[in-house]
């Protein structure tokens, strides 16, 4: 049986705190749950570091930490506490190597998750982060992307913003990239959107259309082959580009880089211009495979 | 007790900070230096008594200070030309030309750069002493303390029992702003809430000395009333009637005082001259 993530960023930790002697920073960290069973049972003695529920200083601890090269994690566990967590991730992390030479590692994961959560702290949050110079994100959704993303961060000196969901703890498979010359659209998605994307290709792919998908796990630097970039010059209507945040950030932002090498248009879906309400009626959620076929259907044409 | 020794020494780093200051003062109204720059003079016995207290420990601290640390950087070591270059901008700078006057550093020191967010290196010096475990001061004035994450970072610093010292350099102002028309509470009273020991005490080199027995064995806020002779930032004067330590202790020290005082004055204009020439 294939290891699921949320098995994989357990054992990574394990390691991490073991053999690497590094820490996790954050709160309620070993209390019932274990951050969605991404912890393994360890305590402060082993580098699990609970820390207070003072938000905002708890950035900077880690940042402290960090500033002392020692690798820290700090755990975030719901995107929208960003808020309060990100400030001086934002303002001292990712400019202390550029203005004093000091490198600030830390690596930060961020979980997304939403319904029923109201204005509390819903989907994903890379978008605070994005316009920030100095910073890496990452969107992982498989084992595989997980372990790949740890082992770059340990092996340089910048600050990642790891953009996690809980949807994606169960997975266990691998995503592939499926773009050629011969699609009409191309769907870019990111995060948990790229379960649906997968769910929408299939269903208008038995209704004739042909959907190209790319999946993204660099948000920043954003990654793109010249053979993507061919395969969307030469499509019929450009790329639709999905997000678990709202689409004025890295959706639009990428949709724009995209838009000027490409010449063709970029639709963006993401959560809606409204506050969620905790109802299932007044709720914002990123765009399911129905909305996503509907958005194409609507672009490419009725077949 | 302090000896006569250390208070010489004491008097003899001010003197260093004192005579950077006023040298700095003229370089700014000379249009020298060309962004917003934070004069601690009146402040110097602070930092020169605490890195005194410092060094009789053998200790080489982890250091975070804030926007106004000219003399923190002096009185801990750091290299004056580094300084000079930096407030003119030079890529020789400590902070490389990055830093201004705000964001200084010196990694000879231990010295870590401030972001110029008030009180942000509440936290961070906070998590660089918890993974360290090396004896850490962070510097913060009175305004930066009531900064809501200077006050989390105080409360888990003083739970994990951290070998540290807090240092609030209180001028009674944020900008012009005084204290009072800002809280009614006092720092050291909110440290022996959160089970450290906290004291406030006046800038006297003898008095802040006392404080060095409890040194980085529990964690520590010594809140030091002071005055900030200049204005906030820039080259000028809010008052000519505050009180200036320096000049009663210069007073106090007579001939010996003047000879200190001229000493530096002299070493100083000769490197500021020196790197200007080199400009
Ligand atoms: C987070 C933040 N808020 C506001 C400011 C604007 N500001 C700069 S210095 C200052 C006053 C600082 O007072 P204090 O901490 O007492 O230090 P002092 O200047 O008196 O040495 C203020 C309000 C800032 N730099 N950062
Ligand atoms: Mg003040």
């Amino acid at each position: 049986m294939e290891k699921t993530l949320r098995e994989t960023i357990k054992e990574l930790i394990r390691k991490h705190l073991k053999t690497k002697k590094g820490q996790v920073f954050g709160q309620c960290l070993t209390a019932v749950g274990w951050v969605g069973g991404t912890l393994p049972e360890l305590y402060e003695k082993d580098g699990m570091v609970e820390l207070s529920m003072a938000d905002v200083a708890g950035g900077g601890i880690a940042v402290g930490a960090a500033l002392m090269n020692s690798r820290p994690i700090y755990v975030i566990r719901y995107q929208g506490f960003n808020w309060y967590n990100a400030p001086m991730i934002l303002n001292y992390a990712c400019k202390s190597k550029e203005i004093w030479k000091r490198p600030c590692p830390v690596f930060i994961r961020s979980i997304g998750m939403e319904g029923g959560i109201g204005p509390v702290a819903g989907s994903s949050h890379h978008s605070l982060y994005y316009r920030m110079p100095g910073i890496k994100i990452v969107s992982p959704m498989t084992p595989g992307e997980y372990k790949e993303i740890y082992k770059k961060f340990m092996s340089e000196k910048e600050v990642y913003y790891v953009s996690e969901h809980r949807g994606a703890y169960g997975n266990s498979e691998e995503f592939k990239n499926d773009i050629d010359d011969k699609k009409e659209l191309i769907i870019i998605a990111i995060s948990i959107t790229r379960f649906e994307a997968e769910k929408a290709k299939r269903n208008l792919e038995k209704k004739g259309y042909k959907i190209g998908i790319k999946h993204v796990l660099w948000l920043k630097p954003f990654k793109i082959s010249p053979k993507e970039v061919s395969a969307i010059k030469k499509s019929k209507a450009g790329c639709l580009i999905l997000d678990d945040d709202y689409v004025d950030g890295v959706a639009n932002s990428i949709g724009n880089k995209l838009n000027i090498k490409t010449k063709k248009p970029m639709y963006t879906l993401g959560l809606k211009d409204k506050s969620a309400g905790f109802s299932k009626s007044t709720d914002n959620l990123p765009p399911q495979s129905q909305d996503i076929e509907k958005k194409i259907i609507n672009i490419l044409g009725e077949k | 007790m302090i000896t006569q020794k250390v208070f010489l020494q004491i008097f003899k780093k001010a003197s260093l900070c004192r005579n950077f200051e006023k040298i700095a003062f003229e370089q700014i109204q000379k249009k020298n230096i060309k962004f917003p720059t934070y004069l601690s003079a009146g402040q110097e016995f602070i930092s020169a008594t605490v890195s005194e207290m410092v060094k009789t420990l053998k200790i080489k601290p982890l250091i975070f200070g804030q926007h106004r640390a000219h003399s923190t950087y002096l009185s801990f070591g750091g290299n004056i030309n580094k300084l000079i270059d930096e407030l003119l901008g030079k890529k020789t700078g400590c902070a490389y030309g990055m830093g201004g006057s705000a964001s200084i550093h010196g990694k000879e020191i231990n010295m870590y750069g401030h972001d110029g967010h008030m009180g942000t290196q509440g936290p961070i010096g906070v998590g660089a002493c918890f993974v360290s475990r090396h004896p850490t001061i962070v510097f913060l004035g009175d305004a930066s303390a009531e900064e809501d994450y200077v006050l989390g970072a105080l409360g888990w610093a003083s739970t994990k029992k951290l070998p540290i010292l807090f240092v609030v350099e209180d001028n009674n102002l944020s900008i012009l702003t005084e204290k009072k028309v800002r809280r009614n509470w006092e720092m050291d009273a909110v440290a022996k809430s959160f089970n450290m020991l906290g004291y406030n005490i006046p800038d006297d080199p003898k008095v802040i000395y006392k404080y060095k027995k409890n040194l980085f064995k529990k964690p520590m806020l010594l809140n030091i009333r002071t005055n900030r002779l200049f204005w906030h930032a820039g080259a000028g004067q809010d008052s000519d009637k505050t009180f200036d330590r320096y000049k009663s202790l210069l007073k106090k020290f007579g001939e010996e005082g003047k000879k200190i005082d001229k000493y530096y004055f002299n070493k100083l204009n000769g490197l500021w001259k020196k790197r200007l020439e080199k400009q």
